[in-house]
């Protein structure tokens, strides 16, 4: 039985994978993907050792080990950054330009989302994707149930999550544009935020968006327990 | 159970729903007859599947059993079946350097990690078989494993890690650049802080493996964060810095700027060789004693702020929920604990005798100073002795030389740590935390020895 749900990921993983694409048994040459093999030096043919790792500055510079100055690495640029700067904040701080209507959301989610979690976001236990709404009241219970809905303190993290990792099989394949769609249409069907189909997300909303449980979570008060000589 | 129902029209659309139906078939075929070639033969056999396409099927299954090829079967994983001489004194040995120059451990060995059947094998985790281990130091291949989203393939010589945020100079560097930097060497353990998750309620899994299998030891070696955080100048009400792995998950977690400036460090190598690619190679970052999740594989940028991020894994995950609904947060270090590695669950004392109770200790916030024994579920204790080096932050070995009488017996260790913080009874923990709460569990383990010598894992 795992042994089948293994499989059930792993043809949804294949039905996306590029190594299906170019399959047309011709390798291309390709550049060396691993290590170049052990040289040798002359004469006594011992292993040629690890060359000294270079640094990436242009010049050296001044160096004074005392104050951390080590010529090494160099300064990183706006570009460098905002290529892999994706993160969001509770504040909104990160949230990019663009918007997204619930009901483009329910396009979007049932086209790449459903399969996992569900037509209704009830999650597919055997897939261990897991439930998107429900919950809410449920925390103080013998079996609470966590979700977005019902757990989840910030909808920056909504966005910043489902652009970061999902869909699983290709992560960070979404736009912005899309991402809004499909929290709003997540949210709205939590009830957090109107269920219209009209209903818009962009950055401002977004970071006006009131979670359930956002004042549910407290610090770490350990040691809580234990006994102390 | 007939395939329409497998994988319904609701959720799979004709072409993954036959994609499905193949891998099924492909996999059913593979199993029954495992020794067949993997030859080309086979490819076209199924509509749109290559044979590179079944490897790729066959890896991502985690498939020793479902890569085919005999080789595999023989040595176990990490060894190579060498031929045995009836006496070795007898006859010349296997040559120098027939390992091509990196050695595999004997073929007599077939210790290995053992993956928790979560249903996502993608976000999956794997056990060190504590039982088996020696001394303090995990070998690198048994290092526990945690990913959300695969291992990624990372080449060194385009690796960069950015630094960025509140800094005075926003960094960029090679891991070239790294290795030229002052480096350390440390000797830490990481545990998973969902180490033992399946044992609140009820003794749940058989062996020490699957009750504390989520904690090893290495050395770590690397630069100290604090080193590149001062090159970039940190700015006031800097409070908490962002790490971002290169994984599909891009894993991020907030880490406070006190500990990124007090022992951190950005690991490239373990145990004397470079990280392992499962451990985060290139590049991973070291919390000692915090919670295994925070250690970011595959580091790839750190972003200092005033604020917390507030990521997926410290909300909806990582997050202790109590009994009132309340749920604590950044509970990131690791209280101390122990477990009595041997003997341990599901193995059986051949007859009463002499026995060296064995196990290891560990705690988050210090040195371990002492570790208790019980042989009676708790009623009394001895002291174990601890082998040196006892280091911080690291497991300690202990011993206790023990008599089985061939009665009942329930056998208990108790760790203290240098803040005199002693590892309390799971009654103890439950009390105060309920159920529910998932991660963070560092109660005393029991194992009970039966009059046939059977021990098994109890709650007492
Ligand atoms: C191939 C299956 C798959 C697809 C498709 C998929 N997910 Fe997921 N999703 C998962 C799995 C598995 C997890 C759990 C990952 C983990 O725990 O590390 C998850 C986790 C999540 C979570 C976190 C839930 C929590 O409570 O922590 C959210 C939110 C989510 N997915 C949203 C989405 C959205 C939105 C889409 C569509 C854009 C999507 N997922 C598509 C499998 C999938």
């Amino acid at each position: 039985m795992f042994m089948r749900n293994l499989t059930v990921v792993c043809a949804i993983a294949l039905a996306t994978s590029p190594l299906l694409a170019e399959d047309s048994g011709e390798e291309k040459a390709t550049e060396r993907t691993s290590a170049t093999l052990p040289e040798r030096l002359e004469e006594t043919g011992e292993r040629a050792p690890m060359e000294p790792p270079r640094s990436s500055a242009e010049e050296v510079g001044e160096i004074d080990v005392s104050s951390n100055a080590f010529g090494v690495g160099q300064p990183a640029t706006e570009e460098q950054i905002s290529a892999i700067d994706i993160d969001v904040m509770p504040d909104g701080q990160g949230l990019p330009e663009g918007s997204g209507t619930f009901a483009d959301g329910k396009t979007a989610y049932d086209q790449a989302c459903a399969a996992c979690h569900g037509s209704d976001m009830e999650g597919v236990s055997e897939l261990g994707a897991p439930a998107l709404l429900g919950g809410r009241g449920t925390l103080a219970d013998d079996s609470p149930v966590k979700t977005v809905e019902s757990y989840w303190p910030y909808a920056s993290t909504l966005y910043d999550y489902v652009h970061r990792a999902m869909p699983l099989q290709s992560p960070g394949s979404l736009s912005p544009d899309e991402v809004y769609a499909i929290s709003a249409y997540i949210l709205g069907r939590a009830g957090i935020i109107s269920d219209d189909p009209d209903t818009t997300l962009d950055a401002d909303s977004m970071a006006e968006i009131k979670m359930p449980n956002a004042d549910g979570f407290v610090e770490d008060p350990r040691p809580d327990v234990g006994g102390n000589e | 159970m007939p395939n329409d129902e497998k994988f319904p029209a609701s959720r799979y659309g004709p072409a993954e729903r036959h994609m499905a139906e193949s891998l099924v078939e492909i996999e059913r075929q593979m199993l029954a007859d495992p020794q067949q070639e993997d030859c080309d033969c086979k490819e076209g056999m199924f509509n749109g599947l290559t044979r590179r396409g079944l490897l790729a099927g066959g890896l991502a299954l985690g498939g020793g059993a479902l890569m085919s090829g005999r080789a595999a079967a023989e040595a176990p994983p990490g060894a190579v079946e060498y031929y045995v001489q009836p006496d070795p004194t007898k006859e010349q040995g296997r040559l120098i350097l027939q390992d091509d120059g990196y050695g595999s451990r004997s073929q007599f060995e077939s210790e290995v990690r053992w993956r928790y059947p979560t249903a996502s094998i993608e976000s999956s985790w794997s056990m060190t078989p504590l039982a088996s281990g020696h001394g303090i130091i995990t070998p690198s291949g048994l290092h526990f494993e945690r990913h959300h989203a695969g291992i990624p393939t990372i080449d060194p010589r385009t690796h960069e890690l950015i630094l960025h945020g509140m800094v005075d100079t926003p960094m960029r560097f090679t891991m070239d650049d790294l290795k030229r930097l002052p480096a350390v060497s440390k000797i830490h353990f990481i545990e998973c802080s969902g180490n033992g998750l399946t044992e609140w309620d009820e003794p749940t899994l058989k062996t020490v493996q699957g009750t504390h299998g989520l904690t090893s030891t290495s050395e770590w070696t690397g630069v100290r964060l604090s080193t590149l955080l001062e090159m970039a100048g940190v700015s006031d009400g800097a409070a908490w810095i962002l790490a971002e792995g290169a994984d599909a998950a891009v894993m991020t977690r907030s880490v406070p700027i006190d500990k990124a400036m007090d022992d951190a460090i950005l690991a490239y190598a373990q145990n004397g060789e470079a990280i392992r690619p499962e451990q985060g190679y290139p590049l991973r970052l070291l919390l000692p004693g915090y919670e295994g999740n925070t250690h970011i594989k595959w580091l790839r940028r750190l972003e200092v702020s005033d604020k917390p991020f507030m990521t997926r894994e410290e909300t909806s995950k990582y997050t202790d929920l109590m009994p009132d609904g309340s749920a604590r947060q950044f509970s990131l270090e690791m209280e101390a604990k122990s477990v009595i590695t041997f003997p341990s669950g599901a193995m059986k004392l051949p007859r009463p005798g002499f026995y060296e109770v064995t196990g290891v200790a560990w705690s988050g916030r210090g040195k371990i100073t002492k570790v208790e024994v019980s042989a009676d579920g708790g009623k009394t204790w001895e002291e174990a002795s601890l082998e040196g080096p006892v280091l911080p932050i690291c497991h300690t070995r202990f011993r206790l030389p023990w008599k089985w009488t061939g009665e009942q017996a329930v056998l208990q260790s108790r760790a203290t740590d240098d803040t005199g913080y002693v590892q309390p009874a799971l009654s103890e923990l439950v009390d105060v935390r309920g159920l529910n709460s998932v991660y963070h569990l560092n109660a005393i383990q029991s194992w009970h020895i039966s009059e046939d010598g059977e021990v098994t894992n109890v709650h007492a």
